[in-house]
């Protein structure tokens, strides 16, 4: 497996005169959790749709080498499976029967919904759909994870406890990862490191390294010196 | 929206409702508003539909009309549903016929009595045939307006897990548009219920349209009404047959959120 599954080389991007990456490069490394933060518009999703091939560059090389799977901002839950006909969906690659029926009951535990197994999207509170998305995304055999804002539409308290899974989901199902979010916190107490994009052209202004282990607190003094760093590369807080 | 929950007793409700207006009825009838010619009595009435029951012209006719309203439906289902799906993805081919199917949908189907008894006579074909013009380009519409509403995000998901083309139509357009399907249905399984009464009753020989025509021209206005009642109940037992698909556990969700 490549050590750099993710790569875009002098990537630029065009929606008719509306240019939105320009030579834009990139690396990302196997198992590495990478967030992008940015100024609404500036393309950070359009990032997503190369690594997911569902968009080609204008120009330049995207390589994005291993199994993709997207957790998507708008509820993208299949409304008439229940929790785990949607689970299931990420084993559908397992040719064995009694192995997709075990990953499938594990997945569920992992994500505490044995009990709502049976549960359509619909009957399933905000948070709960999402962490079935999630396990979705994260079940079978698959190297990378693209989330798009995956939390944005939850409250800020169910956020957090979602963070918490996400980042012990990882650790026993260790992923590349790379979140897009306008959640600067959220950046900062998931990623490895933190792209601050700019507006378009989209161009990387700075990188941020987070170099303490998961899970990590919200509070936690290095998490919160990041989130100054990206307010103050985003030009919302002086010095 | 929910309601607050009601007593179990409050299901007999309807059945009040009957009653009372039986009991209208009767002291209408027995206060002679109109002549008993014109105006028959709920006994009268219900006399008339244990000769029609016993004579076994009742069961004639119903199943006679049932024919002709399923054949007639589940035509206009087989390819409509087709239709509409094929329109829902293909802009071009919506654009070029939309037209067409809002100016023959917005065609009563009784316009086209004179054309179905001159094309295909009397008895079942002219009433199917109607029955048809007036179901197809509803379920058309329907299905197409289903279909072009899924939201995108469910046709990226499908690619993400690699869904082949026949899985796509069977695991995502189908199941996602089901609910709004079913509802047009039900709607459209109404109309076909009143346009097979009016068929029969100028391109029948028998059928319930045909029976209240000939009561009407026996002057037996009591059959008449009994006939009335029969098409009424029967309409309602189809929409209660069709209500059970919208218990399915796979489409509710398209009625609960």
């Amino acid at each position: 497996m490549s050590d750099k599954p993710l790569r875009i080389e002098h990537g630029s991007v065009s929606f008719g005169s509306v240019e939105v990456f320009h030579h834009l490069s990139l690396e990302i490394a196997r198992r590495e959790f990478v967030a992008v933060v940015g100024p609404s518009g500036c393309g950070k999703t359009t990032l997503l749709n190369l690594f997911s091939g569902f968009l080609k560059p204008s120009s330049g090389i995207v390589v994005c080498s291993g199994r993709v799977r997207m957790v998507y901002q708008h509820d993208s839950l299949f409304p008439w499976q229940t929790a785990a006909q949607n689970v299931a969906l990420g084993l559908r690659d397992l040719s064995s029967e009694a192995e997709r029926e075990r990953q499938l009951e594990e997945m569920l535990r992992l994500i505490n919904l044995e009990q709502f197994a049976g549960h359509y999207p619909h009957q399933l509170s905000g948070g709960m759909r999402q962490r079935v998305e999630l396990a979705r995304a994260l079940a079978g055999d698959t190297d990378i994870l693209l989330l798009d804002e995956p939390f944005s539409s939850l409250d800020y308290i169910t956020r957090l406890r979602l963070r918490r899974e996400l980042a012990r989901m990882l650790e026993e199902l260790p992923r590349t990862v790379v979140l897009v979010t306008h959640d600067i916190e959220e950046a900062a107490q998931l990623a490895d490191r933190i792209l601050v994009l700019s507006d378009r052209p989209a161009r990387i202004c700075r990188e941020l390294r987070v170099a303490i282990p998961r899970p990590r607190e919200p509070t936690h003094p290095v998490v919160v010196e990041t989130v100054h760093a990206i307010l103050a590369e985003l030009g919302l807080e002086q010095n | 929206m929910t309601e607050k929950p009601l007593p179990s007793r409050a299901g007999l409700l309807p059945l009040l409702v009957l009653l009372v207006a039986i009991a209208i009825w009767s002291s209408l009838s027995l206060l002679q508003v109109f002549p008993q010619s014109v105006f028959p009595s709920p006994l009268a009435v219900a006399k008339g539909l244990g000769e029609e029951i016993r004579t076994g012209r009742l069961l004639g006719d119903l199943v006679a009309s049932l024919f002709r309203v399923t054949t007639g439906f589940m035509l206009a289902v087989l390819l409509g549903v087709p239709a509409g799906l094929w329109l829902g993805h293909h802009l071009r081919s919506r654009l070029a016929l939309l037209p067409a199917i809002n100016f023959f949908r917005s065609l009563s189907p009784l316009a086209w009595i004179p054309f179905a008894i001159l094309w295909f006579g009397i008895g079942d074909l002219p009433a199917i045939f109607l029955i048809f013009m007036a179901c197809f380009f509803p379920v058309v519409l329907a299905t197409l307006a289903a279909v072009a509403s899924i939201p995108s995000v469910y046709f990226r998901v499908a690619r993400d897990y690699r869904f082949s083309g026949l899985e796509l139509l069977t695991k995502v357009t189908l199941p996602a548009i089901a609910p709004q399907v079913i509802t047009s249905l039900r709607v459209t399984a109404g109309l076909a219920w009143l346009v097979v009464v009016a068929a029969e009753m100028i391109a029948g020989r028998d059928g319930l349209g045909f029976a209240i025509w000939d009561a009407r021209n026996g002057l037996r206005m009591d059959l008449l009404v009994a006939g009335m009642i029969v098409i009424g109940v029967i309409g309602m037992v189809i929409d209660r047959v069709l209500m059970r698909l919208t218990k399915i556990s796979s489409v509710r969700w398209g009625y609960e959120r």
